[in-house]
């Protein structure tokens, strides 16, 4: 995947500025950065939630309206809060997109469901139950099962482990180390955590407002000299 | 701020202007919204799920408000309409205006802003919720269409059963005028029903169902166009919800006066 965001505006204020980078297939890419730099823009330009100037490559072929199912079918998304359907129990969060495409019966897919709970580690009991009766750490699990249930080959997390507490936090990053590893997923992560970064990531885009400040391996980012880099890693230990 | 006279005499037309700018492009916008939806809802995949979800939401659950709103006014519009005729001397017209005016009028005008306040508001809202919460756009990573997904369903199932719910309530609200004329007012069972009947014509029943039909329209696009809209958390919500109950009312009385014109012109 290839990204040339050339700006991305918003209620006249830029926002991403000359964004310009690869990403590799079977590599996972840390997006770091103080709130407000367009670290979550980023990933929706890459998704196409939202317009932007610039051009998106995947494997190849520039990313527009009419062909961006490409990436949806080979892609999974973890959101900020979650973002699991409120009307929708569980199950049909999970297999939702199987169950609107109808490629599978309601039976295939309320056992690939209980697959998928069983690797983000939650027990079948929560099958039937509706997002607002699961706590935070256990949304977060339903709605990575939810982006992994259809075998995707690129994985999006939008601070996956904020609001969790630390051992949650520490499960759900071993979560995606695991799936990136076992299935050689590519990944973009934004996280705020420099210990969750270094943990998954091989490389690392440091942001700060709108623009690449630094751009490096993760062996480079903890010992690196940049200013900002270092105070930023320094003010979250 | 220190406006001076030459200022203010330039901030009339501008603010003027850009009133009428703002007011073309989200007539331009709303249009074009419902256009989409209509035609996203011509076009496979259809989820007959989120369709029967709608019918159960704004259909079903709709009746009972509209029901007694019917009935509670198809009584006061027969003692009003005594008590006014009687200085006349009309007392016989209380069958057919009743009757006429709840078919034409008060039917479709009542259950669309009934409608308006109970589905516009809770459509809004939970559109506005999703909106804020990042569901849409996990309906876009899904591979699904939002406005396919969650706008046409709404729209379609609320111009279809706006004017079922109306005719329903027509016939309720001429019960409880029938009710209170005979049971209150002494009127003739036999003799009510024979004149109430007498003087309706084909024309009052179709444009009841097509204004109910236009009124279905407007309170499910006005509640999806303000839920997508909607920013900025909790506030946004609100502001969702509030915008598409007063656009909702409002546009129902005005389409209402255009309609009364155009299928009732002299």
């Amino acid at each position: 995947m290839k990204s040339k965001i050339c700006s991305k505006k918003f209620e006249n204020k830029i926002i991403l500025n000359d964004l310009n980078f690869k990403i590799f297939r079977g590599k996972s890419i840390g997006v770091m950065g103080p709130s407000g730099t367009g670290k979550s823009m980023l990933l929706k330009c890459i998704l196409g939630l939202t317009e932007y100037d610039g051009k998106i490559l995947y494997e190849g072929k520039i990313l527009e309206k009419k062909n961006r199912e490409l990436l949806y079918n080979n892609s999974g998304m973890l959101f900020q809060g979650g973002a699991l359907f409120d009307s929708l129990n569980v199950w049909q969060n999970i297999s939702f997109k199987r169950i609107n495409n109808k490629t599978y019966s309601k039976r295939d897919s309320i056992s690939i469901v209980r697959k998928m709970l069983k690797e983000v580690e939650l027990g079948t009991e929560i099958l039937n139950n509706m997002p607002s009766e699961l706590s935070g750490g256990m949304q977060k699990r339903v709605a990575l099962a939810r982006a992994i249930v259809n075998e995707p080959r690129i994985l999006f997390f939008d601070e996956p482990t904020t609001g969790l507490d630390p051992l949650t936090t520490k499960a759900i990053n071993k979560l995606i180390l695991n799936l990136i590893n076992k299935n050689n997923v590519t990944s973009i992560i934004i996280s705020h955590d420099p210990l969750s970064i270094k943990k998954i990531c091989d490389e690392v885009i440091f942001l700060t407002n709108g623009k690449i400040e630094w751009h490096g391996s993760v062996k480079e980012m903890s010992n690196s000299r940049h200013k900002m880099l270092k105070d930023y890693l320094n003010s979250n230990r | 701020m220190n406006i001076n006279k030459q200022n203010f005499y330039h901030f009339i037309p501008k603010f003027i202007g850009k009133g009428a700018l703002g007011l073309i492009i989200a007539i331009g916008t709303t249009v074009s919204f419902l256009i989409f939806a209509i035609f996203k809802a011509l076009i496979p995949p259809f989820y007959l799920n989120e369709y029967l979800k709608q019918i159960i939401r704004i259909g079903l659950a709709s009746l009972p408000v509209v029901g007694l709103t019917a009935f509670f006014t198809g009584g006061a519009l027969a003692l009003q309409i005594y008590s006014g005729g009687t200085r006349l001397n009309a007392e016989s017209a209380v069958p057919s205006i009743v009757a006429i005016g709840f078919l034409r009028e008060l039917g479709p005008v009542l259950c669309g802003l009934m409608v308006a306040g109970r589905v516009s508001a809770s459509i809004a809202a939970e559109i506005a919720t999703m909106k804020v919460t990042e569901q849409i756009d996990a309906l876009t990573t899904l591979g699904t269409d939002p406005i396919k997904y969650l706008v046409s369903p709404r729209i379609v199932v609320a111009t279809i059963f706006l004017p079922i719910l109306t005719t329903i309530g027509n016939i309720i609200g001429i019960f409880g005028g029938y009710l209170i004329s005979t049971e209150r007012l002494g009127f003739n069972p036999t003799l009510y029903i024979e004149s109430s009947i007498k003087y309706i014509e084909f024309s009052d029943i179709y444009s009841s169902l097509i204004k109910a039909a236009v009124f279905g329209m407007i309170i499910s696009t006005m509640g999806c166009y303000f839920g997508f809209k909607a920013s900025r958390g909790a506030l946004g919500v609100g502001k969702a919800t509030t915008d598409a109950v007063v656009f909702s009312s409002i546009l129902i009385l005005a389409f209402n006066y255009f309609l009364t014109e155009l299928l009732f012109r002299a």
